[in-house]
C-alpha cells in the first residue's frame, strides 16, 4: 500500500475536524454563504469515496493506515470494504446537503459558525467510525460521534430541555462506549490483534469460546445503546430538542445506525449463534413495534418521525440478526432507502416548521399552494417511507419479506411483525405527506412561505436519489449493496436486486398488505392516536422518568457516601485512621502467626542507656503533661534523643535531618498552638482518655512487634552492597545517603518534593482560606515523611 | 519571644545559618548533608528571622512570595532531570562536568542541581507556612 493512499484515507477522517476547528472563521468571513462553503469538504470526500465503489464491488478491500502509538504498536488503521463504503458514502453524501441546508436553516443565529463546527466535526467522527480498522481507532470515534451529539443535541442551550436531553443521550451512549471500550480490549485480548479484519482472518472461533458471552453482552450494549434499541430507546425522541439538520443527520441517518454498524461489523465474530438470532431480533422487532405504535401517537412530525427512526433502526437490528443472505441484502436496501427518505422528511419537517412557524400535524393543512416544492419534497419522502415502486425502499421491503418467505412457523411470526410495523411506518408516512397540505389552508403562527434554494435541496435531491436508486437496482445491487452484504456475512454475495412489480409472487401481495395495513392505519389515525395516547397515559412509570430516577438516585447516593465518610469530624478522621493502621500492622502478624520471639538484652553503654531514658522521660511527659506547651517541648527532646540514637549508631544523615525536623515541628505546633488560641491546658475525659490511649497503645506494640518481625529475619545486604559499591564509582558521591536521594532514586525524590510543595500549598490555603484560624494538621507530615525516607 | 537580646543577635543568627545551609547542601555528595538537610537548616533560619525581626520584614528580604521558591525549587529539579534527554540518555540520568579552577576541581553535576532544586522547595514550602503562621497568629 503506497503511502499517498494511507494518508487519503486518513485524511477522510480527520480534514472534517480541520474544517471544524476553522468553520467559526469561515462564517465570520463568508456569512450565510458558509454552508455552501463548507460544503465543499463532504462533497469532495464523496466524489474521492465514489472511486472506490468499483474496485469493491470487485471483491477487493482497501486497507490503510497511519502510525499512531508506534511504541505500542497502535496503528491508526482504516479499511474500505462494502460495508465501510456504503456507510462513509451515505454519511458524506447526507452531510453534504445538511451543512448547505443547515447555512440557510439557521441564517442569522449568532452561534451558526459553532453550529458549523461542531457537525462539520461530526461528520468526521462518522466517517473515522466506519472506516476504523483498529478497534481503539473504532471506539475513539465512537465516542468523538457521542460528544459531538451531545454538543448539537444541546446547542440551544438556554433551554432546560436541551440540556437534559443532551446529558441523557451522552449518558447513555456514553455507557455503552465504555462498554465498547471492554469489548475492544477482550477481543484484542483473545486475538492478539487490534485490526477487526485480522480478527475476522484470524480462523479462530470466537462462538465456542467460553468469553463469547461477554464480549457479546458487551458489544450488544453498546450497539442497542448508540442505536436507541429498547429499552434504551428512550433518549433518541428527546434527542430531537436539537436543530432540525441535527435530527436529520445525527439522530436518524448516521450517528444512531452507528450500532447498527457495529453489529454487522461485528457479525462475522459473533454472528450466527442462537443467542445472536434470538436477542437481536427479540429487540429489534419489539422495537420495530413500539417505535411504530409510538410515531402514531405523536403529534409533532419531528416526534413521528423521531419515533420511525426507532422502529426503522429496530428492523435493521433485527435483519442483521436473522443473518441469511436475503437478510443482509435487506439490510443495506434498507439502510439506504431509511437514510435518504428519512433525512429527506426531517429537512422538509424542518422547512415546514420554518416556513409556517408550527410542526404539530393537527394544526397544519392546505400547504401545497404556498409551499408547492415543500410538498414535492414531502412525497418524494412519504413514498419512500411507503416503499412504492419503483423506489429503494420497496425493494428493501420485497427483499425482506423474501428473508422470511420460507414458511416454518417462526418466520411467518417475524414476518407478520415486519407487516404491520412496516405498515404502521408507512401511515405515519402518508400522514406527513398528506396532512400538512392537502385540505383547506389553516392558520398558522405565521403565513406560511416556501424554503430557499438551500433548505430545498437536500430533500429534493434525496427523493430523487431514491427513485433512481430504485429505477437502477441492479446497479445499485452489484456495485453497493451486494459488497455490504458480502462484508456482514464475510462471504462473497452475487446480487440478485432487480425492481420487478409481479402480481404472481407472493412478496407483491405482502407488500399490498402492508400497505393494507398502511391505509387502515391511516383512515382510522386520529382515533388510533386518540387510543395509544390514553394508553400510554396510563402507567405512571416511562423510561424517561427511570433515567431521572436513576440519576437522581446516583446523585443522592453519593452525596450519602460522602456525608458517611466526609463527615469533616477531624478527631473521628484520625481515630479511624489509626484503628486501620493498628489493625493492619497487628492482624497480619496475629493471623499469618509472624509473632517475633522477644530479643536478648542488648549490650549497651552506660551513654546509650542514657539516651533512651532520656527518650521515654520525654514520651512519658508527653502522656502526662497538663500543658500542651511543656507537651510539644517534651516530644521534642524525646525526639532529639532518637536523633542521637540514629548518630550514636552511626546514621549521620538521618541524625540531622532528624534534628532538623524535630526543632522545626516543635516551632511549627508551638505557632499552630498560639494562631489556634488554644486553651494552655488540654482536660479531656476519662473515656477519651482511654479510648486515645488504648488505639495508641495498640499502634505502638504494633510497629514495634512489626520492628523486630523485620530484624529477625536474615538482613538481606544486596542492595546495601550494590549502593556502597557503585556510589562513588558510577554516581561520583561518597555520601550513599545523598546519592540515592538525588540520583539512583531520583525520581522518587522529585516526585517527594513535588509533594512537599502541593501540601505546602494546600496548609497555606487552609491558613488563608478561612477568617477564623484554621488547624493546619500537614506540616509534620510532610517533612517526617521525608526524613524516614532518607533511611534506605 | 520578642526580647531585645533576640532581635539583635536573630539577623547574624540567620545570615550564619543561611550560609552554613548552602555549605550543607553542596557537600552532600561526599559528607552528611544534601538538599533537605540545607533546605530545613534554612527554613529554620527564615522562620527564626521571621520571630525576631517580624514578618513583613522577612518577606521584603526575601523580595519573591516563599511558595514561588519552592516552584522554581521543583521546576529546577526537573529541568535538571530533563537535561539528560539532549544527551540521549534516559529521564534522570546524571550528568557530569569536572571543571578546573585555580587548582581546585569543581565537580559540576545534574544531581548537584537537581539536589540545589530540592533545596529550593524545601526552604520554601516550610518558610512559607512558618511565615503564614507566623503572620498575624504569633505574638508581633
Amino acid at each position: 500500500m503506497d503511502l499517498s493512499l494511507d494518508i487519503a484515507i486518513a485524511m477522510v477522517a480527520i480534514v472534517p475536524f480541520l474544517a471544524a476547528a476553522v468553520a467559526p472563521f469561515i462564517h465570520r468571513v463568508a456569512g450565510a454563504a458558509t454552508g455552501w462553503v463548507l460544503a465543499i469538504v463532504p462533497a469532495t470526500i464523496f466524489v474521492f469515496l465514489w472511486g472506490f465503489v468499483g474496485p469493491v464491488s470487485e471483491g477487493r478491500f482497501v486497507s490503510a493506515g497511519i502510525d499512531w502509538v508506534p511504541s505500542y504498536g497502535l496503528t491508526l488503521s482504516f479499511f474500505v470494504d462494502g460495508l465501510a463504503l456504503m456507510f462513509a458514502l451515505a454519511i458524506s453524501g447526507i452531510g453534504t446537503f445538511i451543512l448547505i441546508y443547515s447555512g440557510s436553516y439557521l441564517k442569522g443565529h449568532p452561534h451558526q459558525g459553532r453550529f458549523l463546527a461542531f457537525i462539520t466535526a461530526f461528520m468526521g467522527a462518522m466517517l473515522g467510525l466506519v472506516l476504523s480498522d483498529n478497534v481503539l481507532g473504532l471506539f475513539l470515534f465512537w465516542e468523538l460521534t457521542s460528544v459531538t451529539s451531545f454538543l448539537l443535541i444541546g446547542f440551544d442551550h438556554g433551554r432546560e430541555k436541551a440540556r437534559r436531553a443532551a446529558i441523557q443521550a451522552i449518558v447513555v451512549t456514553g455507557a455503552g462506549g465504555l462498554a465498547l471500550l471492554l469489548a475492544a480490549l477482550l477481543l484484542n485480548r483473545l486475538f492478539g490483534v487490534w485490526d477487526i479484519s485480522a480478527m475476522i482472518g484470524s480462523g479462530l472461533d470466537l462462538r465456542g469460546h467460553g468469553a463469547y458471552g461477554l464480549v457479546l453482552g458487551l458489544v450488544l450494549l453498546a450497539a442497542f445503546t448508540k442505536s436507541a434499541q429498547f429499552p434504551f430507546h428512550f433518549w433518541l425522541p428527546n434527542a430531537m430538542e436539537a436543530p432540525t439538520p441535527v435530527s436529520a443527520f445525527l439522530h436518524s441517518a448516521t450517528m444512531v445506525q452507528g450500532g447498527v454498524y457495529l453489529l454487522a461489523r461485528t457479525t462475522p465474530l459473533l454472528g450466527g449463534t442462537d443467542a445472536w438470532f434470538v436477542i437481536l431480533v427479540t429487540f429489534g422487532g419489539f422495537t420495530l413495534i413500539w417505535g411504530a405504535l409510538a410515531a402514531i401517537r405523536q403529534t409533532d412530525m419531528k416526534q413521528m418521525l423521531a419515533q420511525t427512526t426507532l422502529a426503522s433502526l429496530g428492523l435493521l437490528v433485527l435483519l442483521i440478526g436473522l443473518g441469511t443472505e436475503a437478510a443482509f441484502l435487506a439490510m443495506a436496501l434498507y439502510f439506504i432507502a431509511h437514510a435518504l427518505y428519512k433525512a429527506g422528511l426531517f429537512l422538509t419537517v424542518g422547512i415546514i416548521d420554518h416556513g409556517t412557524g408550527t410542526k404539530d400535524i393537527t394544526r397544519l393543512g392546505g400547504l401545497r399552494d404556498p409551499m408547492t416544492a415543500t410538498f414535492m419534497a414531502a412525497i418524494l419522502g412519504g413514498l419512500g417511507m411507503i416503499g412504492l415502486p419503483p423506489l429503494v425502499s420497496y425493494i428493501a421491503k420485497e427483499e425482506m419479506y423474501l428473508a422470511l418467505a420460507s414458511g416454518d412457523p417462526l418466520s411467518l411470526a417475524i414476518l407478520l411483525v415486519l407487516v404491520v410495523g412496516n405498515g404502521l411506518l408507512a401511515a405515519v408516512g402518508l400522514a406527513i405527506m398528506i396532512r400538512p397540505f392537502m385540505g383547506p389552508l389553516r392558520e398558522t403562527p405565521h403565513p406560511p412561505h416556501e424554503g430557499d434554494v438551500a433548505s430545498l435541496s437536500g430533500p429534493l435531491v434525496f427523493g430523487t436519489i431514491g427513485v433512481l436508486g430504485g429505477i437502477a437496482a441492479v446497479w445499485l445491487g452489484e456495485s453497493l449493496v451486494a459488497p455490504a452484504a458480502s462484508s456482514i456475512a464475510n462471504v462473497a454475495y452475487e446480487s440478485h436486486i432487480k425492481l420487478i412489480v409481479d402480481p404472481r409472487s407472493v412478496l407483491f401481495w405482502l407488500s399490498i398488505l402492508t400497505w393494507a395495513v398502511a391505509g387502515l392505519a391511516y383512515w382510522r389515525l386520529d382515533a388510533l392516536r386518540a387510543g395509544l395516547q390514553r394508553l400510554a397515559a396510563a402507567p405512571r412509570w416511562s423510561f424517561d422518568q427511570g433515567f431521572d430516577a436513576v440519576m437522581f438516585g446516583l446523585v443522592r447516593g453519593a452525596a450519602a457516601l460522602t456525608r458517611l465518610l466526609h463527615h469533616g469530624r477531624l478527631e473521628l478522621y484520625l481515630v479511624v485512621f489509626f484503628i486501620a493502621l493498628a489493625v493492619a500492622l497487628l492482624a497480619p502478624l496475629y493471623l499469618l502467626d509472624g509473632l517475633p520471639a522477644l530479643p536478648p538484652m542488648p549490650d549497651l553503654t552506660f551513654y546509650e542507656w542514657g539516651v533512651m531514658a532520656v527518650a521515654v522521660a520525654g514520651v512519658v511527659t508527653v502522656v502526662v503533661a497538663r500543658r500542651r506547651l511543656f507537651a510539644i517541648l517534651a516530644l521534642g527532646i524525646q525526639g532529639l534523643a532518637i536523633a542521637l540514637l540514629f548518630m550514636l549508631f552511626g546514621a549521620p544523615d538521618l541524625a540531622f535531618t532528624q534534628f532538623m525536623v524535630e526543632i522545626l515541628s516543635v516551632v511549627i505546633l508551638t505557632l499552630v498552638m498560639t494562631r489556634l488560641r488554644l486553651d494552655h491546658e488540654d482536660p479531656r475525659p476519662l473515656e477519651d482518655f482511654a479510648r486515645d490511649g488504648m488505639i495508641a497503645l495498640l499502634c505502638g506494640v504494633g510497629v514495634t512487634l512489626l520492628m523486630l518481625r523485620v530484624v529477625s529475619l536474615p538482613f538481606e545486604d544486596r542492595l546495601s552492597a550494590f549502593f556502597a559499591t557503585y556510589s562513588a564509582e558510577i554516581a561520583h558521591g561518597r555520601n550513599i545517603v545523598n546519592v540515592i536521594l538525588v540520583d539512583f532514586r531520583g525520581l522518587d525524590t522529585l516526585g517527594e518534593i513535588s509533594v512537599v510543595m502541593a501540601a505546602g500549598i494546600a496548609i497555606l490555603a487552609l491558613i488563608r482560606s478561612q477568617k477564623r484560624p484554621a488547624p493546619p494538621e500537614q506540616p509534620l507530615v510532610a517533612p517526617s515523611g521525608d526524613a524516614s525516607r532518607s533511611a534506605p | 519571644m520578642n526580647t531585645l537580646i533576640f532581635r539583635t543577635i536573630g539577623p547574624f543568627l540567620v545570615a550564619i545559618m543561611l550560609v552554613f545551609s548552602v555549605f550543607v547542601t553542596l557537600r552532600g555528595h561526599n559528607e552528611p548533608g544534601g538538599g533537605f538537610i540545607g533546605g530545613l537548616i534554612a527554613a529554620s533560619a527564615i522562620a527564626i528571622y521571621g520571630m525576631s525581626s517580624g514578618v513583613a520584614t522577612v518577606r521584603r528580604a526575601l523580595r519573591v512570595n516563599p511558595i514561588a521558591i519552592a516552584g522554581a525549587g521543583a521546576a529546577l529539579s526537573g529541568i535538571a532531570g530533563f537535561a539528560s534527554l539532549a544527551f540521549e540518555a534516559p529521564f534522570m540520568t546524571g550528568l557530569w562536568a569536572i571543571a578546573e579552577i585555580g587548582g581546585y576541581e569543581i565537580n559540576v553535576s545534574s544531581p548537584m542541581v537537581f539536589d540545589i532544586g530540592v533545596y529550593l522547595v524545601v526552604l520554601g514550602t516550610i518558610s512559607a507556612v512558618a511565615l503564614a503562621l507566623e503572620d498575624d497568629g504569633g505574638e508581633d
